[in-house]
């Protein structure tokens, strides 16, 4: 979207168009346009570590959460003009926009510690450098995949910023706390919707049971030790909201067991599925094409 | 929570008129984006500006645009800082915000919900759906959680039949 030149108009000259007002704030090269332009989602903050956190594990808790986030919604963006209706078009965007503002803050905390950009993290680390945790790689087969994924991760990632507002590194405490609207909204969304799957028509209910079925065994993995963590979410917690969901919707809580580590790793120590390659190949290779471009 | 009251000085005035890209009727007062405006003789202006959700893709467009309207109102330098705590609620949205947006057609959010401490508790169902901002009906109901922007839900009147969007309450 360009903004031709002769609307940008002196103040003194403003006819009431609301939309003059933006045209006019953006002369000498400042072309309006969403997303054009990125700038450190941190800026004027005051981005110094506290002396008692160790700055290292602080970097590596923040790359896993922010992650987290940068993948699951990519995992969303592919759905985007594939639903089947456009209010969940919107739904699915906007919660994939709100994980993406996550995982911005997040790299910019990290970043900052090492000296690197949000979009260095972001499109120049391989996959094995990548913390986010299994489930969020993970490519939806179908809507029923979509909404039981996302109600599995944001009911975790709701829990654990709850405690993660109180985390002893203020950044990392305010992005948190900021979440916490946001993951709240995430999940009673996909909690609306497994319960229509599961108590809906035999058919919705079958491939809800389906997808807890196939999706289950990435939940242990969120709730593994983490020497670098700064708050946990309570398994109990969790499994209060699941429980609780699954029992309105009708469907049983699956009992298969999570899936089991490769030579001790999981998705926090690089280790990753299949999938995480293709992820990283569409999501990296504009960038890395042209790693000096600018809008 | 209420907003603390910035003083008003030449520099908010100018800040305080920016326009928000989304809503261009609405100025980043009225929504209580804008946090503060202070002056500092070894840096001049500084404007802190919070995001509406971490996501929001207009926090950009909007430090540019208090940048360059600070710069041609003869303030030569300014600094534009974010600020991510307390996080931003709709309550600091101001009774000329809620008028304004009632006058395009964009129900005012009612006050943000108060939690109890503990978890954010499971909401199930359809939450309450503010009257239309066209025909004033109560009769309305919710149509969608999520609209064009993350900070609205999208809305159908029973009595007018018309779809409208408001500002989610947070």
């Amino acid at each position: 979207m360009s903004t031709p030149a002769d609307l940008s108009t002196p103040e003194d000259d403003f006819d009431g168009s609301p939309y003059d007002l933006l045209a006019q704030d953006h002369d000498e090269g400042h072309r309006w346009a969403f997303g054009t332009g990125f700038t450190d989602p941190l800026e004027g903050i005051d981005t110094s570590v506290p002396e008692r956190l160790d700055p290292g594990a602080l970097v590596r808790y923040c790359l896993a959460l922010g992650d987290d986030a940068l993948i699951y919604s990519h995992r969303l963006q592919e759905w985007t003009a594939r639903l089947p209706e456009l209010e969940e078009e919107t739904a699915v965007a906007n919660i994939a926009l709100d994980l993406l503002g996550q995982a911005r803050m997040l790299l910019a905390r990290a970043g900052g510690i090492v000296g690197q950009t949000e979009d260095q993290l972001a499109y120049f680390r391989e996959e094995k450098e990548f913390r986010n945790v299994r489930l969020a790689e993970h490519a939806d087969r179908d809507f029923a995949e979509l909404v039981v994924r996302l109600l599995m991760f944001s009911t975790w990632r709701l829990a654990l910023f709850e405690e993660l507002s109180a985390a002893p590194d203020p950044v990392l405490a305010a992005i948190a706390a900021k979440g916490v609207n946001e993951l709240a909204y995430h999940r009673d969304y996909a909690a609306s919707w497994v319960i229509r799957l599961g108590d809906g028509t035999p058919l919705s209910h079958a491939k809800a049971q389906a997808a807890l079925d196939a999706l289950w065994p990435l939940l242990g993995e969120l709730f593994r030790p983490d020497p670098d963590a700064l708050g946990r979410a309570d398994p109990g917690a969790v499994d209060a909201v699941l429980d609780k969901v699954l029992a309105t919707a009708g469907l049983n809580r699956p009992t298969a067991a999570a899936l089991a580590p490769v030579g001790g790793k999981t998705g926090r120590d690089g280790v990753h599925t299949e999938a995480m390659g293709y992820i990283l190949a569409e999501l990296q290779s504009v960038a890395r094409a042209h790693p000096d471009a600018t809008w | 929570m209420v907003a603390p009251v910035a003083a008003r000085t030449p520099a908010y005035d100018v800040a305080a008129g920016t326009p928000d890209p989304e809503i261009p009727t609405l100025t980043i007062e009225d929504l209580g984006i804008l946090r503060d405006v202070d002056y500092y003789p070894e840096r001049g202006v500084v404007v802190t500006i919070t995001p509406t959700y971490s996501g929001c893709p207009a926090l950009r467009e909007i430090a540019a645009d208090v940048q360059g309207r600070l710069n041609r109102a003869g303030f030569e330098r300014v600094t534009v800082a974010i600020q991510l705590t307390p996080p931003w609620t709709t309550d600091w949205i101001t009774g000329e915000g809620h008028r304004k947006l009632a006058a395009v057609g964009i129900a005012p959010p009612s006050a943000a919900p108060r939690r109890p401490a503990g978890p954010v508790p499971l909401t199930l169902g359809r939450p309450p759906s503010p009257r239309c901002p066209r025909c004033d009906s109560p009769d309305t109901r919710l149509t969608a959680q999520f609209s064009a922007t993350a900070c609205k839900s999208l809305h159908r009147c029973t009595a007018c039949g018309e779809p409208f969007e408001a500002v989610k309450a947070i």
